[in-house]
Protein backbone atom coordinates (compact mmCIF):
# COMPACT_ATOMS: atom_id res chain seq x y z
CA UNK A 1 0.00 0.00 0.00
CA UNK A 2 1.54 3.49 -1.06
CA UNK A 3 0.44 6.48 1.39
CA UNK A 4 1.18 9.98 0.52
CA UNK A 5 0.09 13.30 -0.06
CA UNK A 6 -0.95 15.25 -3.25
CA UNK A 7 -1.10 19.21 -3.15
CA UNK A 8 -3.12 21.31 -5.55
CA UNK A 9 -0.72 24.21 -5.24
CA UNK A 10 -3.52 27.14 -4.03
CA UNK A 11 -2.08 30.49 -2.98
CA UNK A 12 -5.45 31.10 -0.61
CA UNK A 13 -5.33 33.56 2.35
CA UNK A 14 -5.07 32.06 5.73
CA UNK A 15 -9.04 33.03 7.48
CA UNK A 16 -7.37 33.57 10.96
CA UNK A 17 -4.69 35.97 10.19
CA UNK A 18 -5.89 37.29 6.96
CA UNK A 19 -2.18 36.78 5.60
CA UNK A 20 -1.57 35.68 1.91
CA UNK A 21 1.63 34.07 1.30
CA UNK A 22 3.71 34.83 -1.87
CA UNK A 23 4.02 32.59 -4.75
CA UNK A 24 7.62 32.14 -3.58
CA UNK A 25 7.01 31.42 -0.04
CA UNK A 26 3.85 28.64 -1.64
CA UNK A 27 6.30 27.18 -4.12
CA UNK A 28 9.64 26.58 -1.36
CA UNK A 29 6.59 25.27 1.24
CA UNK A 30 5.87 22.94 -1.69
CA UNK A 31 9.10 21.87 -1.36
CA UNK A 32 9.40 21.70 2.05
CA UNK A 33 6.43 19.62 2.03
CA UNK A 34 7.49 17.18 -0.13
CA UNK A 35 10.59 16.55 1.99
CA UNK A 36 8.38 16.51 5.18
CA UNK A 37 6.59 13.52 2.87
CA UNK A 38 9.87 11.71 3.07
CA UNK A 39 10.87 12.41 6.70
CA UNK A 40 7.78 10.86 8.06
CA UNK A 41 7.71 7.50 5.63
CA UNK A 42 5.16 8.84 3.34
CA UNK A 43 5.51 7.16 -0.25
CA UNK A 44 4.21 9.27 -2.61
CA UNK A 45 3.89 12.78 -3.22
CA UNK A 46 2.17 14.20 -6.25
CA UNK A 47 1.72 18.06 -7.58
CA UNK A 48 -1.45 19.17 -9.00
CA UNK A 49 -1.20 21.57 -12.54
CA UNK A 50 -2.95 24.77 -12.58
CA UNK A 51 -1.97 27.44 -15.08
CA UNK A 52 -3.61 30.61 -13.47
CA UNK A 53 -3.62 32.11 -10.22
CA UNK A 54 -4.53 31.98 -7.62
CA UNK A 55 -1.85 28.58 -7.80
CA UNK A 56 1.79 27.75 -8.21
CA UNK A 57 1.03 24.25 -9.64
CA UNK A 58 2.64 25.31 -13.44
CA UNK A 59 5.53 23.52 -14.82
CA UNK A 60 5.15 20.52 -12.60
CA UNK A 61 8.02 19.07 -13.93
CA UNK A 62 10.46 21.84 -12.95
CA UNK A 63 9.36 20.55 -9.41
CA UNK A 64 8.62 17.40 -9.24
CA UNK A 65 12.78 17.25 -10.84
CA UNK A 66 13.56 20.16 -7.87
CA UNK A 67 12.07 17.99 -5.35
CA UNK A 68 13.50 14.55 -6.64
CA UNK A 69 17.20 15.63 -6.11
CA UNK A 70 16.15 16.73 -2.22
CA UNK A 71 14.70 13.23 -1.60
CA UNK A 72 15.70 9.64 -2.04
CA UNK A 73 12.90 6.93 -1.05
CA UNK A 74 9.76 9.23 -2.58
CA UNK A 75 7.84 8.37 -5.40
CA UNK A 76 6.59 11.53 -7.34
CA UNK A 77 3.59 12.01 -9.07
CA UNK A 78 0.93 14.24 -10.61
CA UNK A 79 -3.01 14.61 -9.39
CA UNK A 80 -3.18 15.57 -12.53
CA UNK A 81 -1.44 15.97 -15.22
CA UNK A 82 -3.30 17.75 -18.25
CA UNK A 83 -3.26 14.74 -21.18
CA UNK A 84 -5.86 17.51 -22.59
CA UNK A 85 -3.89 20.20 -23.14
CA UNK A 86 -0.51 19.92 -22.88
CA UNK A 87 1.68 18.12 -26.16
CA UNK A 88 1.84 14.71 -26.26
CA UNK A 89 5.32 15.05 -26.93
CA UNK A 90 6.33 17.58 -24.41
CA UNK A 91 4.85 15.23 -21.59
CA UNK A 92 6.75 12.02 -22.96
CA UNK A 93 9.96 13.73 -23.21
CA UNK A 94 9.89 15.52 -20.06
CA UNK A 95 8.34 12.65 -17.81
CA UNK A 96 11.16 10.31 -19.41
CA UNK A 97 13.58 12.90 -18.45
CA UNK A 98 12.46 12.74 -14.86
CA UNK A 99 12.83 9.22 -14.99
CA UNK A 100 16.32 8.92 -15.28
CA UNK A 101 16.94 11.86 -12.89
CA UNK A 102 15.06 10.13 -10.18
CA UNK A 103 16.37 6.57 -10.90
CA UNK A 104 12.49 5.60 -11.62
CA UNK A 105 10.90 7.72 -8.89
CA UNK A 106 8.09 9.05 -10.86
CA UNK A 107 4.73 7.92 -11.93
CA UNK A 108 1.96 10.15 -13.44
CA UNK A 109 -1.66 10.83 -13.36
CA UNK A 110 -3.99 11.79 -16.88
CA UNK A 111 -6.56 13.95 -15.80
CA UNK A 112 -8.67 16.61 -17.84
CA UNK A 113 -8.15 19.43 -15.55
CA UNK A 114 -11.30 21.69 -14.13
CA UNK A 115 -10.31 25.09 -14.83
CA UNK A 116 -12.24 25.69 -18.45
CA UNK A 117 -10.13 28.55 -19.93
CA UNK A 118 -7.09 26.64 -19.94
CA UNK A 119 -7.78 25.44 -23.32
CA UNK A 120 -7.44 28.26 -25.30
CA UNK A 121 -4.40 29.27 -23.15
CA UNK A 122 -2.66 25.93 -25.00
CA UNK A 123 -4.46 26.05 -28.54
CA UNK A 124 -7.51 24.16 -27.33
CA UNK A 125 -10.74 23.46 -27.33
CA UNK A 126 -12.63 22.50 -24.47
CA UNK A 127 -15.41 20.80 -26.28
CA UNK A 128 -13.26 18.35 -27.10
CA UNK A 129 -12.09 17.45 -23.78
CA UNK A 130 -12.47 13.61 -23.59
CA UNK A 131 -11.40 13.55 -26.99
CA UNK A 132 -7.85 15.19 -26.32
CA UNK A 133 -7.43 12.61 -23.34
CA UNK A 134 -8.11 9.62 -25.43
CA UNK A 135 -6.03 10.87 -28.72
CA UNK A 136 -2.95 12.49 -26.79
CA UNK A 137 -3.29 9.62 -24.47
CA UNK A 138 -2.72 6.93 -26.95
CA UNK A 139 -0.11 9.09 -28.76
CA UNK A 140 1.87 9.14 -25.24
CA UNK A 141 1.79 5.70 -24.87
CA UNK A 142 3.35 4.93 -28.61
CA UNK A 143 6.14 7.64 -27.66
CA UNK A 144 7.02 6.00 -24.59
CA UNK A 145 7.15 2.18 -26.19
CA UNK A 146 8.31 2.74 -29.65
CA UNK A 147 11.41 4.32 -30.69
CA UNK A 148 10.35 5.51 -33.94
CA UNK A 149 6.72 6.76 -34.49
CA UNK A 150 4.48 7.46 -37.35
CA UNK A 151 1.64 9.43 -36.42
CA UNK A 152 -1.60 10.83 -37.29
CA UNK A 153 -4.24 12.00 -35.40
CA UNK A 154 -6.68 15.03 -35.47
CA UNK A 155 -5.72 17.27 -32.56
CA UNK A 156 -1.84 17.57 -33.51
CA UNK A 157 0.24 17.59 -36.09
CA UNK A 158 1.08 13.99 -37.46
CA UNK A 159 4.93 12.30 -36.51
CA UNK A 160 7.04 11.25 -39.37
CA UNK A 161 9.38 8.99 -37.61
CA UNK A 162 9.64 10.56 -34.89
CA UNK A 163 11.78 9.90 -31.40
CA UNK A 164 11.22 11.12 -28.38
CA UNK A 165 14.38 11.36 -26.37
CA UNK A 166 15.50 10.02 -23.32
CA UNK A 167 14.00 6.72 -23.86
CA UNK A 168 12.01 5.38 -21.01
CA UNK A 169 15.11 4.57 -18.12
CA UNK A 170 15.64 0.90 -18.41
CA UNK A 171 13.26 0.37 -21.05
CA UNK A 172 9.97 0.72 -19.34
CA UNK A 173 7.48 3.92 -19.17
CA UNK A 174 6.11 5.51 -15.49
CA UNK A 175 3.28 3.98 -14.66
CA UNK A 176 -0.04 6.21 -14.99
CA UNK A 177 -2.84 6.33 -13.46
CA UNK A 178 -6.23 8.04 -14.92
CA UNK A 179 -7.44 10.54 -11.99
CA UNK A 180 -11.58 10.84 -12.93
CA UNK A 181 -14.42 12.27 -10.68
CA UNK A 182 -17.40 11.72 -12.94
CA UNK A 183 -16.38 10.72 -16.57
CA UNK A 184 -17.06 6.90 -16.66
CA UNK A 185 -14.85 7.79 -20.33
CA UNK A 186 -11.72 8.21 -18.11
CA UNK A 187 -12.43 4.91 -15.77
CA UNK A 188 -12.96 3.01 -19.02
CA UNK A 189 -9.87 4.16 -20.52
CA UNK A 190 -8.13 3.49 -16.97
CA UNK A 191 -9.29 0.04 -17.52
CA UNK A 192 -8.83 -0.86 -21.12
CA UNK A 193 -5.29 0.03 -20.96
CA UNK A 194 -4.25 -2.02 -17.19
CA UNK A 195 -3.60 1.45 -16.16
CA UNK A 196 -4.64 2.41 -12.48
CA UNK A 197 -7.67 4.57 -11.58
CA UNK A 198 -7.69 7.11 -9.27
CA UNK A 199 -10.83 9.11 -7.74
CA UNK A 200 -10.29 12.19 -6.29
CA UNK A 201 -12.81 11.10 -3.47
CA UNK A 202 -12.60 13.95 -1.36
CA UNK A 203 -15.41 16.45 -2.34
CA UNK A 204 -18.31 13.70 -3.17
CA UNK A 205 -20.30 11.37 -1.60
CA UNK A 206 -18.67 7.37 -0.96
CA UNK A 207 -21.48 6.36 -2.57
CA UNK A 208 -20.24 7.72 -5.86
CA UNK A 209 -16.74 7.29 -5.89
CA UNK A 210 -17.99 3.51 -4.89
CA UNK A 211 -19.48 3.40 -7.94
CA UNK A 212 -16.78 4.62 -10.33
CA UNK A 213 -14.38 2.34 -8.77
CA UNK A 214 -16.54 -0.68 -8.88
CA UNK A 215 -16.62 0.28 -12.97
CA UNK A 216 -13.44 0.51 -13.55
CA UNK A 217 -12.40 -2.63 -11.60
CA UNK A 218 -15.52 -4.21 -14.04
CA UNK A 219 -13.82 -2.99 -16.92
CA UNK A 220 -10.37 -4.09 -15.91
CA UNK A 221 -11.63 -7.84 -15.71
CA UNK A 222 -13.51 -7.06 -18.86
CA UNK A 223 -10.35 -6.11 -21.32
CA UNK A 224 -8.12 -8.93 -19.51
CA UNK A 225 -5.61 -7.23 -17.07
CA UNK A 226 -6.84 -9.46 -14.35
CA UNK A 227 -10.04 -9.94 -12.07
CA UNK A 228 -11.79 -7.09 -11.08
CA UNK A 229 -10.09 -7.13 -7.43
CA UNK A 230 -6.71 -6.72 -9.15
CA UNK A 231 -7.25 -3.48 -10.57
CA UNK A 232 -4.96 -1.01 -9.65
CA UNK A 233 -7.39 1.97 -7.49
CA UNK A 234 -5.92 4.84 -6.02
CA UNK A 235 -8.04 7.44 -3.57
CA UNK A 236 -7.95 11.03 -2.18
CA UNK A 237 -8.40 11.53 1.56
CA UNK A 238 -8.54 14.42 3.53
CA UNK A 239 -8.02 15.37 7.02
CA UNK A 240 -7.41 17.25 9.89
CA UNK A 241 -5.93 16.02 13.29
CA UNK A 242 -4.96 16.90 16.68
CA UNK A 243 -4.64 14.83 19.57
CA UNK A 244 -7.96 15.61 21.08
CA UNK A 245 -10.86 16.03 18.27
CA UNK A 246 -12.19 18.75 19.97
CA UNK A 247 -9.20 20.75 19.63
CA UNK A 248 -9.37 19.84 15.46
CA UNK A 249 -12.53 20.85 15.05
CA UNK A 250 -11.82 24.34 16.64
CA UNK A 251 -8.77 24.94 15.11
CA UNK A 252 -9.98 23.85 11.41
CA UNK A 253 -13.93 25.19 11.46
CA UNK A 254 -11.99 28.49 10.18
CA UNK A 255 -10.17 27.14 7.21
CA UNK A 256 -13.15 25.11 6.44
CA UNK A 257 -15.82 27.89 7.06
CA UNK A 258 -13.62 29.62 4.05
CA UNK A 259 -12.44 26.98 2.02
CA UNK A 260 -12.13 27.32 -1.85
CA UNK A 261 -14.36 24.45 -3.13
CA UNK A 262 -16.57 24.34 -0.37
CA UNK A 263 -16.45 27.21 1.60
CA UNK A 264 -19.85 28.88 2.82
CA UNK A 265 -21.77 26.23 2.15
CA UNK A 266 -22.35 22.85 4.45
CA UNK A 267 -21.36 22.96 7.54
CA UNK A 268 -17.86 21.07 8.38
CA UNK A 269 -20.41 18.70 10.34
CA UNK A 270 -22.15 17.90 7.45
CA UNK A 271 -19.52 17.44 5.09
CA UNK A 272 -17.57 15.24 7.00
CA UNK A 273 -20.28 12.79 7.26
CA UNK A 274 -21.42 13.33 3.84
CA UNK A 275 -17.19 12.97 2.17
CA UNK A 276 -14.23 11.34 3.30
CA UNK A 277 -13.50 14.71 5.17
CA UNK A 278 -12.43 14.02 8.74
CA UNK A 279 -11.43 16.50 11.31
CA UNK A 280 -10.30 14.89 14.25
CA UNK A 281 -8.45 12.36 16.38
CA UNK A 282 -4.94 10.40 15.10
CA UNK A 283 -7.17 7.40 15.87
CA UNK A 284 -10.28 8.62 14.37
CA UNK A 285 -8.30 9.72 11.04
CA UNK A 286 -7.16 6.32 11.45
CA UNK A 287 -10.29 4.65 11.64
CA UNK A 288 -12.06 6.45 8.62
CA UNK A 289 -9.48 5.82 6.51
CA UNK A 290 -9.01 2.06 6.76
CA UNK A 291 -13.17 2.33 6.29
CA UNK A 292 -12.61 3.70 2.35
CA UNK A 293 -11.94 -0.08 1.55
CA UNK A 294 -15.87 -1.00 2.66
CA UNK A 295 -16.67 0.12 -0.50
CA UNK A 296 -13.81 0.79 -2.50
CA UNK A 297 -12.30 -2.66 -2.13
CA UNK A 298 -8.40 -3.53 -1.34
CA UNK A 299 -6.47 -0.93 -3.25
CA UNK A 300 -3.30 0.53 -3.89
CA UNK A 301 -2.27 4.73 -3.22
CA UNK A 302 -3.68 6.11 -0.52
CA UNK A 303 -3.24 9.97 -0.92
CA UNK A 304 -4.45 12.64 1.09
CA UNK A 305 -4.46 16.68 0.62
CA UNK A 306 -3.25 18.16 3.79
CA UNK A 307 -1.92 21.86 2.40
CA UNK A 308 -4.89 23.73 0.92
CA UNK A 309 -7.33 26.53 2.40
CA UNK A 310 -4.79 28.72 3.42
CA UNK A 311 -3.02 26.55 6.30
CA UNK A 312 0.03 27.61 7.25
CA UNK A 313 3.15 25.81 6.19
CA UNK A 314 4.08 25.13 10.15
CA UNK A 315 0.23 23.80 10.37
CA UNK A 316 0.48 21.37 7.34
CA UNK A 317 4.07 20.03 8.99
CA UNK A 318 2.42 19.42 12.12
CA UNK A 319 -0.18 17.85 10.02
CA UNK A 320 2.34 15.33 8.50
CA UNK A 321 4.27 14.31 11.90
CA UNK A 322 0.92 13.17 13.35
CA UNK A 323 0.55 11.43 10.15
CA UNK A 324 3.54 9.47 10.69
CA UNK A 325 2.95 8.55 14.21
CA UNK A 326 0.00 6.52 12.85
CA UNK A 327 1.16 6.05 9.33
CA UNK A 328 2.85 1.86 10.45
CA UNK A 329 -0.72 1.43 12.34
CA UNK A 330 -2.16 2.53 8.76
CA UNK A 331 -0.01 0.35 6.98
CA UNK A 332 -1.00 -2.88 9.24
CA UNK A 333 -4.72 -1.89 8.72
CA UNK A 334 -4.18 -1.86 5.42
CA UNK A 335 -2.66 -5.29 5.21
CA UNK A 336 -5.37 -6.84 7.67
CA UNK A 337 -7.37 -9.40 5.57
CA UNK A 338 -5.47 -8.32 2.47
CA UNK A 339 -5.85 -11.01 -0.34
CA UNK A 340 -2.28 -12.00 -1.39
CA UNK A 341 -3.49 -11.83 -4.73
CA UNK A 342 -4.08 -8.01 -5.03
CA UNK A 343 -1.29 -6.69 -6.07
CA UNK A 344 0.70 -3.20 -4.69
CA UNK A 345 0.86 -0.34 -7.17
CA UNK A 346 3.42 -0.72 -9.68
CA UNK A 347 6.47 0.99 -8.95
CA UNK A 348 9.28 1.53 -11.64
CA UNK A 349 11.31 -1.80 -10.28
CA UNK A 350 8.55 -4.01 -10.71
CA UNK A 351 7.83 -2.71 -13.80
CA UNK A 352 11.53 -3.81 -14.96
CA UNK A 353 10.42 -6.97 -13.03
CA UNK A 354 7.98 -7.56 -15.12
CA UNK A 355 9.39 -6.93 -18.42
CA UNK A 356 12.23 -9.55 -17.64
CA UNK A 357 14.86 -7.19 -16.74
CA UNK A 358 16.53 -3.59 -17.21
CA UNK A 359 17.50 -3.01 -20.90
CA UNK A 360 19.19 -0.16 -22.60
CA UNK A 361 17.10 1.86 -24.97
CA UNK A 362 18.59 4.53 -25.93
CA UNK A 363 18.63 5.35 -29.82
CA UNK A 364 21.25 6.48 -31.40
CA UNK A 365 20.95 8.91 -34.27
CA UNK A 366 21.64 7.23 -38.00
CA UNK A 367 22.35 10.68 -39.88
CA UNK A 368 26.08 9.21 -39.51
CA UNK A 369 24.59 5.80 -41.71
CA UNK A 370 22.57 7.95 -43.95
CA UNK A 371 24.35 11.01 -44.19
CA UNK A 372 21.04 12.68 -44.41
CA UNK A 373 20.22 16.51 -42.74
CA UNK A 374 16.74 17.30 -42.27
CA UNK A 375 17.64 20.74 -44.40
CA UNK A 376 18.31 18.35 -47.32
CA UNK A 377 14.87 16.81 -46.48
CA UNK A 378 13.08 20.42 -46.52
CA UNK A 379 15.31 20.66 -50.52
CA UNK A 380 13.82 17.57 -51.87
CA UNK A 381 10.40 18.40 -51.14
CA UNK A 382 10.34 21.60 -52.14
CA UNK B 1 -48.45 -1.04 -14.06
CA UNK B 2 -48.49 1.94 -11.25
CA UNK B 3 -47.54 5.71 -12.90
CA UNK B 4 -45.49 7.76 -10.87
CA UNK B 5 -46.54 11.52 -10.40
CA UNK B 6 -43.99 13.76 -8.77
CA UNK B 7 -45.34 16.96 -7.34
CA UNK B 8 -42.86 19.83 -7.27
CA UNK B 9 -44.06 22.78 -5.01
CA UNK B 10 -41.76 25.65 -4.15
CA UNK B 11 -44.40 27.37 -1.75
CA UNK B 12 -42.39 29.36 0.99
CA UNK B 13 -44.87 29.19 3.51
CA UNK B 14 -46.96 26.90 5.37
CA UNK B 15 -49.81 26.21 4.38
CA UNK B 16 -49.06 28.09 1.09
CA UNK B 17 -51.68 28.73 -1.80
CA UNK B 18 -48.63 26.97 -4.04
CA UNK B 19 -49.51 23.99 -2.46
CA UNK B 20 -52.74 24.14 -2.47
CA UNK B 21 -52.92 24.52 -6.22
CA UNK B 22 -50.66 21.80 -6.00
CA UNK B 23 -52.69 19.32 -4.18
CA UNK B 24 -55.70 20.25 -6.48
CA UNK B 25 -53.57 19.60 -9.41
CA UNK B 26 -52.77 16.40 -8.17
CA UNK B 27 -56.26 15.20 -6.90
CA UNK B 28 -57.67 15.98 -10.33
CA UNK B 29 -54.21 13.73 -12.04
CA UNK B 30 -55.23 11.04 -9.88
CA UNK B 31 -58.65 11.44 -10.61
CA UNK B 32 -57.91 11.07 -14.63
CA UNK B 33 -55.51 8.68 -14.29
CA UNK B 34 -57.66 6.74 -11.82
CA UNK B 35 -60.66 6.80 -14.82
CA UNK B 36 -58.66 5.79 -17.26
CA UNK B 37 -58.02 2.55 -15.07
CA UNK B 38 -54.16 3.61 -14.42
CA UNK B 39 -52.77 2.86 -10.77
CA UNK B 40 -51.23 5.95 -9.74
CA UNK B 41 -48.82 7.02 -7.20
CA UNK B 42 -47.68 10.62 -5.93
CA UNK B 43 -44.66 12.26 -4.41
CA UNK B 44 -44.80 15.31 -2.98
CA UNK B 45 -41.24 17.31 -3.24
CA UNK B 46 -41.65 20.69 -1.04
CA UNK B 47 -38.85 22.55 -2.01
CA UNK B 48 -38.67 24.24 1.32
CA UNK B 49 -37.81 21.27 2.87
CA UNK B 50 -34.66 21.60 0.91
CA UNK B 51 -33.69 25.37 0.14
CA UNK B 52 -30.63 24.38 2.66
CA UNK B 53 -29.82 21.34 0.67
CA UNK B 54 -30.22 22.94 -2.72
CA UNK B 55 -27.79 25.47 -1.71
CA UNK B 56 -25.28 22.99 -0.34
CA UNK B 57 -25.59 21.58 -3.94
CA UNK B 58 -24.92 24.72 -5.70
CA UNK B 59 -21.57 24.94 -4.17
CA UNK B 60 -20.17 21.47 -3.70
CA UNK B 61 -21.90 19.65 -7.16
CA UNK B 62 -23.55 16.96 -4.99
CA UNK B 63 -27.29 16.04 -3.18
CA UNK B 64 -27.85 15.13 0.17
CA UNK B 65 -30.37 13.36 1.78
CA UNK B 66 -33.56 14.60 1.20
CA UNK B 67 -32.71 16.51 -1.64
CA UNK B 68 -31.19 13.25 -3.42
CA UNK B 69 -34.49 11.64 -2.42
CA UNK B 70 -36.26 14.10 -3.98
CA UNK B 71 -34.05 14.51 -7.28
CA UNK B 72 -34.96 10.91 -7.44
CA UNK B 73 -38.47 10.94 -7.20
CA UNK B 74 -38.54 13.49 -10.23
CA UNK B 75 -35.95 11.28 -12.01
CA UNK B 76 -38.11 8.45 -11.49
CA UNK B 77 -41.69 10.34 -11.76
CA UNK B 78 -43.31 9.26 -15.61
CA UNK B 79 -44.64 12.90 -14.76
CA UNK B 80 -44.33 16.01 -12.93
CA UNK B 81 -46.51 18.46 -11.71
CA UNK B 82 -44.92 21.57 -10.96
CA UNK B 83 -45.91 24.46 -9.28
CA UNK B 84 -43.95 27.89 -8.15
CA UNK B 85 -45.14 31.18 -6.59
CA UNK B 86 -44.08 34.83 -8.60
CA UNK B 87 -41.92 36.40 -7.44
CA UNK B 88 -40.71 39.38 -9.09
CA UNK B 89 -42.58 38.40 -12.55
CA UNK B 90 -41.24 35.01 -12.80
CA UNK B 91 -40.43 31.63 -11.34
CA UNK B 92 -38.76 32.03 -7.47
CA UNK B 93 -35.37 31.50 -7.32
CA UNK B 94 -35.49 28.05 -4.98
CA UNK B 95 -37.80 26.67 -7.58
CA UNK B 96 -34.92 27.69 -10.63
CA UNK B 97 -32.58 26.48 -8.50
CA UNK B 98 -33.88 22.35 -8.59
CA UNK B 99 -34.04 22.68 -11.79
CA UNK B 100 -30.22 23.84 -12.12
CA UNK B 101 -29.22 21.37 -10.38
CA UNK B 102 -31.15 17.95 -11.88
CA UNK B 103 -28.86 15.95 -14.80
CA UNK B 104 -28.79 17.05 -18.03
CA UNK B 105 -32.12 14.96 -19.41
CA UNK B 106 -33.44 14.35 -16.80
CA UNK B 107 -36.69 15.64 -17.72
CA UNK B 108 -36.32 15.31 -21.50
CA UNK B 109 -39.96 13.69 -22.85
CA UNK B 110 -41.34 13.81 -19.26
CA UNK B 111 -44.54 15.20 -19.62
CA UNK B 112 -45.38 17.91 -16.83
CA UNK B 113 -48.15 20.29 -16.32
CA UNK B 114 -47.28 23.88 -15.53
CA UNK B 115 -48.81 25.94 -12.66
CA UNK B 116 -47.52 28.85 -10.59
CA UNK B 117 -49.97 31.06 -7.88
CA UNK B 118 -49.35 35.01 -7.52
CA UNK B 119 -51.01 37.70 -5.52
CA UNK B 120 -52.59 39.25 -8.79
CA UNK B 121 -54.15 38.14 -11.97
CA UNK B 122 -51.83 40.70 -13.60
CA UNK B 123 -48.65 37.57 -13.44
CA UNK B 124 -50.49 35.45 -15.26
CA UNK B 125 -48.67 34.85 -18.53
CA UNK B 126 -46.03 34.12 -16.08
CA UNK B 127 -46.46 30.37 -17.26
CA UNK B 128 -46.32 31.21 -21.09
CA UNK B 129 -43.34 33.74 -20.71
CA UNK B 130 -40.94 32.08 -18.16
CA UNK B 131 -41.75 28.40 -17.10
CA UNK B 132 -42.96 26.93 -20.67
CA UNK B 133 -39.36 28.19 -22.01
CA UNK B 134 -37.55 27.01 -19.27
CA UNK B 135 -39.15 23.64 -19.52
CA UNK B 136 -38.57 23.70 -23.17
CA UNK B 137 -34.96 23.84 -22.27
CA UNK B 138 -35.30 20.79 -20.77
CA UNK B 139 -36.78 18.74 -23.22
CA UNK B 140 -40.06 18.12 -21.15
CA UNK B 141 -43.34 17.56 -22.84
CA UNK B 142 -45.70 20.50 -21.24
CA UNK B 143 -49.10 19.87 -21.22
CA UNK B 144 -51.31 22.76 -23.38
CA UNK B 145 -53.18 24.51 -20.40
CA UNK B 146 -50.86 25.73 -17.60
CA UNK B 147 -52.81 26.60 -14.59
CA UNK B 148 -52.32 30.18 -12.78
CA UNK B 149 -54.31 30.74 -10.08
CA UNK B 150 -54.13 34.65 -8.41
CA UNK B 151 -55.63 34.93 -4.66
CA UNK B 152 -59.07 36.06 -6.18
CA UNK B 153 -58.91 32.40 -7.77
CA UNK B 154 -59.30 30.68 -4.62
CA UNK B 155 -63.35 31.31 -3.03
CA UNK B 156 -63.83 33.88 -6.11
CA UNK B 157 -66.30 32.77 -8.51
CA UNK B 158 -63.72 31.59 -10.94
CA UNK B 159 -62.93 29.04 -13.54
CA UNK B 160 -60.31 27.72 -11.56
CA UNK B 161 -61.36 24.49 -11.06
CA UNK B 162 -62.19 23.92 -14.49
CA UNK B 163 -58.67 24.73 -15.61
CA UNK B 164 -57.27 22.53 -12.97
CA UNK B 165 -59.78 19.89 -14.45
CA UNK B 166 -58.55 20.54 -18.08
CA UNK B 167 -54.69 20.57 -17.77
CA UNK B 168 -54.85 17.23 -15.27
CA UNK B 169 -57.17 15.76 -18.15
CA UNK B 170 -54.46 16.72 -20.22
CA UNK B 171 -51.23 15.02 -18.37
CA UNK B 172 -53.62 12.11 -17.53
CA UNK B 173 -54.00 11.66 -21.57
CA UNK B 174 -49.94 11.83 -21.93
CA UNK B 175 -49.30 9.39 -19.19
CA UNK B 176 -52.04 7.05 -19.72
CA UNK B 177 -50.96 6.37 -23.63
CA UNK B 178 -47.23 6.41 -22.82
CA UNK B 179 -45.18 3.38 -22.70
CA UNK B 180 -43.53 3.08 -18.64
CA UNK B 181 -39.97 5.70 -18.91
CA UNK B 182 -37.45 3.99 -18.53
CA UNK B 183 -35.35 4.73 -15.14
CA UNK B 184 -33.11 8.04 -15.95
CA UNK B 185 -30.00 8.88 -13.98
CA UNK B 186 -31.54 9.50 -10.67
CA UNK B 187 -29.50 12.38 -9.37
CA UNK B 188 -26.59 14.14 -9.58
CA UNK B 189 -24.78 11.33 -8.46
CA UNK B 190 -25.84 8.07 -10.16
CA UNK B 191 -27.42 5.69 -7.46
CA UNK B 192 -26.66 2.16 -8.77
CA UNK B 193 -23.79 0.60 -10.61
CA UNK B 194 -26.46 0.15 -13.36
CA UNK B 195 -25.89 3.60 -13.90
CA UNK B 196 -22.96 2.64 -15.83
CA UNK B 197 -24.03 -0.56 -17.80
CA UNK B 198 -24.22 1.26 -21.20
CA UNK B 199 -20.57 2.72 -20.82
CA UNK B 200 -19.00 3.33 -24.14
CA UNK B 201 -16.15 0.53 -25.44
CA UNK B 202 -13.35 2.03 -25.17
CA UNK B 203 -12.25 1.17 -29.11
CA UNK B 204 -15.32 3.38 -30.14
CA UNK B 205 -13.70 5.90 -27.85
CA UNK B 206 -11.01 5.82 -29.79
CA UNK B 207 -12.33 6.22 -33.23
CA UNK B 208 -13.99 8.93 -31.77
CA UNK B 209 -17.40 7.77 -31.72
CA UNK B 210 -19.78 7.88 -28.45
CA UNK B 211 -17.93 11.73 -28.19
Amino acid sequence: MQIGIFSVGDVTADPTTGRTPSEHERIKATVAIARKAEEVGLDVFATGEHHNPPFISSNPTATLAYIGAQTERLILSTATTLITTTDPVLIAEDYAKIQHLTDGRVDLMMGRGNTGPVYPWFGKDIRKGIELAIENYALLRRLWREDVVDWQGKHRTPLQGYTSTPRPLDGVAPFVWHGSIRSPEIAEQAAYYGDGFFHNHIFWPASHTRQMVALYRRRFEHYGHGTADEAIVGLGGQFFMRRSSQDAVREFRPYFDNAPVYGHGPSLEDFTSQTPLTVGSPQQVLERTLSFRDYAGHYQRQLFLVDHAGLPLKTVLEQLDLLGEILPEMRKGFAEGRPAHVPDAPTHASLVAAAGGARDTTVHATDDVTGARAEDAVEVGA
Amino acid sequence: MTRRIAVVTAGLSQPSTTRLLADQLADAAVAALDAAGEDVSVDVVELRDVAHALTDHLLTGFATGGLAEAIGDVARADALIVVTPVFSASYSGLFKTFFDVLEPETLAGKPVLLAATAGTARHSLVIEHALRPLFAYLRAVTVPTGVFAATEDFGGDSQLAARVHRAAGELAVLVAGAPTVAPRRATALPAADEEFGDVVPFEALLRGEGL
